[in-house]
């Protein structure tokens, strides 16, 4: 499962590091490290760090059959 | 293209090509797919691989959290494009709108999206660069020699150059239990993207992590072993170090060389493009068929004196491709300006550094909040009397109340208290750039609105 | 007319469904009567003041008290210090990184994740508990008791005081909520009374964790020993007071509003009994939707602050109305409707910035384990009120009581 974190939006809220900290861990106070490449079987996990995100950052790949367009948030800073 | 349906053709059944099958290539391969495109797209890279994030190399993957061939972008949706990956492109006829290939291929545009970034600069001197050890770190490869070399256990690693790479990279040495020796010419790490009064903060923060940090001097050579391997440089200053690994973190060079002679506006400093990503050709004429995006472009930004500003930044990169392949797919009217406002990051010794607008514009500098000392802190940078960047340590929360400052040109020094003001920080003082850029006075404009579709200038003509 | 509003939007009248009232403060997007607080009801706007450096949650920085009507409600009549809630950094930072240390990552990544197993045991037991199908109390059965337990297991409170615990958080709770009808003097006797023996309790159990310290956050809270030293006595008993109130207070409501927005919604329902993983979705909704905490009183402006063309002046009061932002419609297509398959939910449910909800991935886990479990387990289960009864509080909003009946609870 292929993610990507936007950092210029994160901010630190480490939700994704507390719900899922087998992928997502702070490395310090506000720093984020991720692997980009999770095991399919975190699949929950991520799919709670990416709705939890207060900043809508994560970017998982969707099913690559699925055609359907992600749409971004039209209200990021 | 005003309403005589050549748009709708293009769209229909054009022939899109994307040089460049990097970060920028790829999401304006999706947007121009989300935007209705269903014509050709053929994407062209010169590595081997499918779009992958760079970020990550110089920090999950050289503290070995994870692996170097595992950071393959995701995709917002599928773009059923064909790929040319591996085979560089070497070449454009601009008349016959046609891109040539390293392998002798020719392939054919409508419209021709360029992003083909930068690369590594080498160290100079060839023989030096050819020594075992002898690393930069730019690609995916790259990432994995440095990587399986510093899981060899080195004795000492010196990386030379201490901007934000070379201070991640050192940063990651330090973590694993690597000696490591910094080498930078200027007088702190930093200085050149963020000035004096930060640079001596991030030699703190090499200091405390047990960085062997030489300022002012510069690598005068690298010296290999019988066997090839590189054992020793030399400083400047007469001294000099050993070292199994050493990392050349000296910036990039823009991948234009291809272009040479093309009749394109591109050289050492990009490819020059309008706010609209439309490039310009080397009369100065806006071209109406290729497009730029990414670390490649330079491009006028209003909210920055129209200066054409040419950034290596991972966001600067997607925003710009978005919107290079909405201006594609547009007819003019409703083309969008390419005003993303700068912004970066960077992760070393534990702190998160972030950083908006354009920090080198700055003259001066507050600390508007925090303190140097506590390491963490939000600096603001003001140029002419108004807010032009703001770097935070470890305060990212804060960062967006300065960018609307930035993008409103509030007044600087910032007027007001704020609720972690301490005394250090009250007065302005001189940035400290070694190299201040000054442009002239020239018009206001101000940015305003939230959504990318209401996001709005307004110009107010300069007075004299 | 605008003054209405405001007195309104406390008015208990209105509890059930403050949103149209929302509706009309957002067509004056800053609004300001007399002596009152500055309201705020627009998303960007809000989103932007939750981030302004210029904006204090200190009480010590307002100019007049007696401006804000919730002012009063929020003052805690103990000796404690001010908890990080009300203070501003560089003390807010400190106290709130030194509370994370055993709470959260870096230093405690697996805290909250670990509870999982735990967490879902709490509520089965409670569902488990559940005797008669034709008339259950969600509020009193699941929802209430359930965060309070979770947070004793957070805090480390032994289990064989747990029962002790929840007698004085109801004391606290309904003192934070009065009914307008009740003996004031009597009420006020009470909290104090169980506020105090609360207080003797949790200074008792530091002094023990202090000499012999478990793996609990108490412990770890009272013998920390990270760059940031150790927190004195007053200020872990102010913290864990905060933990207390501030944990079950929201999660309560969030998981009453989770239940009466599904039974209103019985699709969402049906589809979240066949797919539990629905619940992570639907509680970010809800979080929009239906946020427990509405507003965010008592903050104060530090400097004059222009927002829409109107000047918030020095010393000012804010309110920052998080659930009428939620369903600003320049912000959310179709904000009144309940949609958790929108792709796009960046709500401002627990705040934003650096006072954004502490307990945030706790009440995920908790509401999205509550939701999924009830929605599994009770058969054909419905509303037997609608509107239930609320609450009399206009910042923690939620139902009191939530009658509903079932055919029965599967296994």
């Amino acid at each position: 499962m292929r993610l990507v974190v936007d950092l210029n939006r994160c901010q630190g809220y480490a939700q994704c590091a507390f719900l899922a900290p087998d992928v997502f861990a702070m490395h310090g106070e506000e720093s984020l490290l991720y692997n980009p490449l999770a095991e399919e079987e975190r699949h929950e996990e991520v799919a709670r760090a990416v709705a939890a995100c207060p900043v809508q950052a994560i970017l998982v790949e969707a099913d690559p059959s699925a055609e359907a367009p992600r749409t971004r948030p039209g209200g990021d800073r | 293209m005003s309403g005589d349906g050549s748009l709708d053709r293009l769209k229909r059944d054009g022939r899109i090509v994307v040089v460049g099958a990097s970060l920028a290539g790829l999401r304006g391969a999706e947007t121009l797919r989300e935007e209705g495109f269903t014509g050709s797209l053929t994407m062209i890279g010169d590595e081997p691989y499918e779009p992958y994030d760079r970020p990550p190399l110089s920090k999950q993957i050289l503290l070995g959290r994870a692996t170097a061939d595992h950071t393959l972008l995701p995709r917002r949706r599928a773009i059923d494009a064909e790929w040319r990956l591996g085979v560089p492109a070497t070449g454009l006829d601009m008349a016959a709108r046609r891109v040539r290939l390293g392998d002798g291929d020719e392939v054919e545009y409508d419209r021709l999206l360029i992003a083909t970034g930068v690369r590594a600069r080498p160290w100079p001197k060839e023989d030096e660069a050819e020594l075992d050890g002898v690393f930069v770190l730019r690609t995916r490869d790259d990432a994995y020699a440095l990587e399986r070399s510093l899981a060899q256990s080195p004795r000492r690693v010196l990386v030379i150059g201490a901007g934000f790479t070379g201070s991640e990279i050192a940063s990651a040495c330090r973590e694993r239990g690597i000696a490591v020796t910094v080498a930078e010419r200027a007088a702190a790490p930093l200085v050149g993207a963020l000035g004096g009064v930060i640079g001596a903060v991030a030699a703190e923060l090499h200091h405390e992590n047990g960085v062997d940090l030489r300022c002012g001097v510069m690598v005068t050579g690298l010296e290999g072993d019988s066997t090839g391997r590189v054992r020793t440089a030399h400083f400047s200053d007469g001294n000099s170090v050993e070292a199994d690994v050493v990392v050349v973190a000296l910036g990039a060079t823009r991948n234009t060389e291809w272009l040479a002679g093309s009749g394109l506006g591109a050289g050492p400093r990009g490819i020059a493009c309008d706010a609209g990503c439309r490039a310009f050709d080397i009369r100065g004429i806006v071209t109406d068929d290729i497009y730029v995006a990414g670390d490649v472009a330079r491009s006028p930004h209003p909210l920055f004196g129209y200066q054409f500003l040419s950034l290596e930044h991972w966001g600067n990169a997607v925003s710009q491709a978005e919107t290079a392949a909405h201006n594609m797919m547009s007819e003019s009217a409703d083309r969008r300006p390419h005003i993303w406002v700068p912004a970066f990051w960077s992760s070393q010794f534990g702190v998160n550094i972030k950083s908006v607008g354009v920090p080198t514009m700055g003259t001066e500098i507050v600390i508007a909040q925090g303190a140097l000392n506590e390491r963490r802190f939000t600096g603001v940078y003001g140029y002419q009397g108004r807010v032009i960047g703001a770097v935070t340590f470890d305060q990212s929360k804060w960062l967006q109340f300065y960018q609307q400052q930035i993008e409103t040109t509030a007044p600087f020094p910032p007027p007001f208290p704020t609720v972690d003001r301490r005394l250090e920080g009250q007065h302005p003082r001189d940035a400290d750039f070694p190299d201040p850029s000054v442009p002239t006075h020239g018009p206001t404009v101000t940015l305003s609105g939230y959504a990318p579709d209401d996001r709005r200038l307004t110009f107010t003509p300069a007075r004299h | 007319m605008t003054q209405a509003i405001l007195r309104e939007i406390l008015d208990y009248a209105h509890r059930a469904n403050p949103y149209p009232l929302y509706e009309e403060l957002r067509k004056t997007p800053v609004l300001h009567e007399a002596d009152g607080p500055y309201v705020v009801s627009k998303y960007y706007d809000i989103q932007s003041l939750l981030h302004d450096p210029r904006v204090s949650s200190d009480a010590r920085n307002l100019k007049s008290p007696a401006a804000d009507p919730l002012a009063a409600d929020a003052q805690e009549e103990t000796a404690l210090p001010p908890s990080f809630l009300r203070l501003d950094p560089p003390e807010h930072d400190r106290l709130r990184r030194m509370t994370n240390r055993p709470f959260g990552p870096p230093h405690s990544p697996r805290r909250v994740y670990d509870m999982h197993g735990e967490l879902k045991d709490i509520v089965s037991g409670l569902i488990d508990g559940i005797d008669n199908p034709d008339r259950i109390d969600l509020v009193d059965q699941v929802s209430y008791p359930f965060p309070v337990t979770v947070i004793c297991r957070v805090l480390g409170v032994p289990r064989e005081d747990e029962s002790r615990f929840h007698t004085w958080a109801d004391t606290i709770a309904a003192g934070l909520d009065p009914a307008p009808d009740a003996d004031r003097e009597e009420r006020d006797k009470i909290v104090h009374n169980a506020r105090t023996e609360l207080g003797m309790y949790l200074a008792g159990l530091i002094e023990e964790r202090r000499k012999k310290p478990g793996d609990d956050m108490l412990s770890e809270l009272a013998s920390s020993h990270g760059p940031d030293g150790a927190m004195t006595t007053m200020e872990v008993l102010s913290t864990a007071a905060l933990l207390l109130i501030a944990g079950h207070e929201t999660t309560v409501n969030l998981i009453t509003n989770g239940m009466l927005t599904l039974l209103r919604n019985p699709d969402v329902l049906g589809r979240l009994r066949e797919d539990p993983k629905l619940s992570v979705p639907i509680v970010e909704e809800l979080l929009r939707f239906e946020p427990p905490v509405q507003l965010v009183p008592q903050r104060t402006t530090l400097a004059d602050i222009e927002v829409r063309g109107v000047t918030i002046p020095k010393g000012a009061s804010l309110w920052l109305v998080l659930a009428s932002g939620n369903r600003d419609p320049d912000r959310f297509d179709h904000p009144d409707r309940f949609d958790p398959e929108r792709g796009d939910i960046q709500h401002l449910g627990f705040g934003s910035g650096i006072h954004s909800c502490f307990g945030a991935p706790l009440a995920r886990l908790e509401a999205q384990l509550a939701l999924s479990e009830l929605a599994r387990r009770l058969e054909n289960p419905r509303l037997l009120e609608d509107p239930p009864p609320y609450r009399q509080n206009a910042v923690l909003r939620g139902p009191r009581h939530l009658p509903i009946a079932c055919d029965g609870i599967r296994p």
